[in-house]
């Protein structure tokens, strides 16, 4: 295929949510257009008739009762790895403007 | 060989219970070792000297009171730093969770300690389990290199991944045996390469809950061992269902450690396609030489054909990219982990909510992340998830089938588990495709939801070195102690699981 343009691996990034330098855009473009080229040989496989398998255990639909129960986490927990924590919630930039 | 490091779980636990050494004399015993090999080879990415004795001492102690004991009480175990281990720090191999500690414990490791295993260390791996060669991982372990992990046979080679840092310690004699995940055949390949036994159970055998996601529908923890008894062994620990794993199935747990190692009249499948061009001419013979022995042991050999099979590894490379994007979407800086927040000084402008995330994942993660979460991107989005992703889905059915079509008429199937020896070191690791393609004859097995194991066969001569050849069994769904027992056949009459590496430049 050809090759992934600057455009398409910003766009690519973002929804990654990746900020990429200049160099890595190249570098990636490259990169990623390889791999997709490789993957694009199952456009040679007929699969008109066939259906997707997602997993293949066979389950579907595991449910238990709606009851809370505890997690055995507490906020002296989370404040082990939060970047920022205060009186029981994470603080954030706005989420919005 | 009498050093209590190279003991297997089977033998460890035999001592043990007869009172001939103490848990507390094992575990010493290999942190001996570690501090003998772990400079040059560098399995570990965080050891647990303290907490190690701490355990071996109770286990020791419930063993003196008299206690009903598990099989792996007291014995010295490795676990992928990928399981979350409560109050030990778990990196999954990259910076962007440099100092994270669990707040909870993995399935796989509660039953490990719930049965008095005593916890070595975290081992090395490919960053968030993304490679066949460990080099991924940000970490690098081996002090004497100064670069990640290096396979105890040929230190200038790398020791297969991702769970290469667990094959290494196993091989090594650093622990009795590990935990290690195969999403696309990380269990199986640093085993052929390090010379050990290594199994991916069946889809849903194990659980994955606390085991840090790469492809949910691909991921499956397993035993990486000395022994295929061994092997068994661990698989009973940590196989069941789970409620907090919903993929996880409620299919009976046998005991699998009950082999026979009669294996007449069996039907061994030889797939044609495993066999082909870029297969390295000395691998194969070792293989061919394997099928021999199966021969000598009684069952018949048939040749089938996989005609779909070289698909696997573009819908492997479709969608466990998709999978691996979603997953690693939690990885934002917010809640745990590297993030742009902390850097901020409280009185400065802060960054937008946008920036704390493309920052904190930007300088978190490393390359192949960033690779194969844009790979999933691109695959799942707008006007290309059905040329891709969907795609991908329904040929995993073909190929999930043509499996299904073949295990009606054979039993189990042998086949190599790489096409070529451990490569050295950087040889792949700037050519992304490459390295991908080496994955070829493991990779097939995942999607189809199949377990499979690798057993040491033999070596190969690499410039004066002895590189370790891997065998593959692969089997129908649930159909472990059938494996299990073929490589324990294989094992009672070949010796190349009891070779140890000379660990030296």
């Amino acid at each position: 295929m050809a090759k992934l343009s600057v455009e398409e691996i910003e766009h690519i990034a973002k929804l990654s949510r990746l900020e990429l330098t200049a160099e890595e855009k190249e570098l990636y473009a490259g990169q990623l257009s390889e791999v997709l080229g490789y993957v694009s040989q199952l456009n040679e496989i007929d699969t008109e008739n066939v259906d997707g398998t997602s997993n293949v255990t066979g389950l579907s639909n595991i449910y238990r009762d709606d009851a809370v129960e505890p997690s055995g986490i507490s906020h002296d927990d989370i404040k082990i790895n939060a970047p920022e924590f205060d009186g029981g919630n994470f603080v954030v930039p706005g989420v919005f403007e | 060989m009498n050093e209590l490091y190279s003991l297997t779980i089977a033998e460890a636990s035999k001592q043990l219970a007869e009172g001939k050494i103490t848990s507390v004399e094992l575990t010493k015993a290999i942190f001996e070792r570690i501090k003998i090999v772990e400079p040059k080879v560098g399995a570990y990415i965080t050891l647990c000297e303290e907490k190690a004795l701490e355990t071996a001492k109770e286990s020791d102690r419930r063993r003196a009171k008299g206690e009903k004991l598990s099989q792996i009480d007291g014995i010295p175990i490795a676990v992928k730093d990928l399981f979350l281990t409560k109050g030990v720090k778990t990196t999954a191999g990259s910076k962007i969770l440099e100092d994270f500690v669990p707040v909870y414990e993995s399935t796989v490791t509660k039953k490990l300690w719930e049965a008095g295993a005593v916890l070595i260390g975290k081992a090395n791996l490919d960053q968030f389990a993304m490679g066949s060669s460990t080099e991924t991982s940000a970490y690098k372990t081996s002090k004497e290199f100064d670069s990640t992990t290096r396979n105890p046979w040929d230190l200038n080679r790398i020791p297969g991944g991702s769970s290469g840092g667990s094959a290494a310690a196993v091989a090594a004699d650093e622990c009795i045996a590990s935990v290690g995940t195969d999403t696309g055949g990380s269990i199986r390949q640093p085993a052929s390469h390090c010379s050990i036994t290594g199994l991916k159970p069946t889809y849903g055998r194990v659980s994955r809950y606390g085991t840090m996601a790469m492809a949910s529908s691909l991921d499956q923890a397993g035993p990486m061992t000395k022994t295929v008894l061994d092997a068994a062994i661990l698989l009973n620990i940590i196989s069941g269902h789970d409620k907090f794993d919903s993929t996880s199935s409620k299919q009976e747990v046998p005991d699998y450690s009950k082999l026979s190692g009669d294996i007449k009249n069996l039907k061994i499948g030889i797939p044609k396609e495993f066999f082909g061009e870029g297969l390295d001419p000395e691998v194969e013979k070792v293989i061919r030489e394997g099928i021999e022995q199966f021969k000598r042991l009684g069952a018949s050999i048939v040749d089938v054909y996989l005609p779909s099979v070289h698909y696997a590894l573009a819908v492997y490379y479709i969608l466990m990219p998709a999978e691996v994007s979603s997953n690693l979407a939690r990885y934002d800086g917010i809640r745990y982990g590297h993030s742009a927040i902390k850097r901020e000084k409280r009185k400065e402008k802060s960054e937008s909510l946008l920036e704390v995330y493309m920052k904190s994942r930007a300088e978190g993660f490393g390359a192949e992340a960033k690779r194969r979460i844009m790979l999933g991107s691109y695959v799942l989005s707008a006007g290309y998830y059905d040329a891709y992703y969907k795609k991908a889905q329904k040929v995993r059915t073909i190929i999930k089938k043509e499996f299904e079509e073949i295990f009606k008429k054979v039993d189990i199937l042998v086949t190599p588990v790489s096409p070529v020896p451990a490569f050295k070191f950087g040889e792949k690791s700037d050519d992304p495709l490459a390295m991908y393609l080496s994955d070829i004859l493991t990779v097939p097995v995942n999607p189809a939801g199949l377990p499979a194991m690798s057993v040491p066969a033999g070596f190969v001569k690499k410039e004066g070195k002895d590189l370790p050849v891997g065998l593959q069994l692969i089997g129908p769904m649930w159909s472990e102690q059938a494996i299990l027992n073929v490589g324990y056949a294989f094992q009672k009459s070949t010796d190349w699981h009891k070779k140890k590496p000379n660990i030296n430049n």
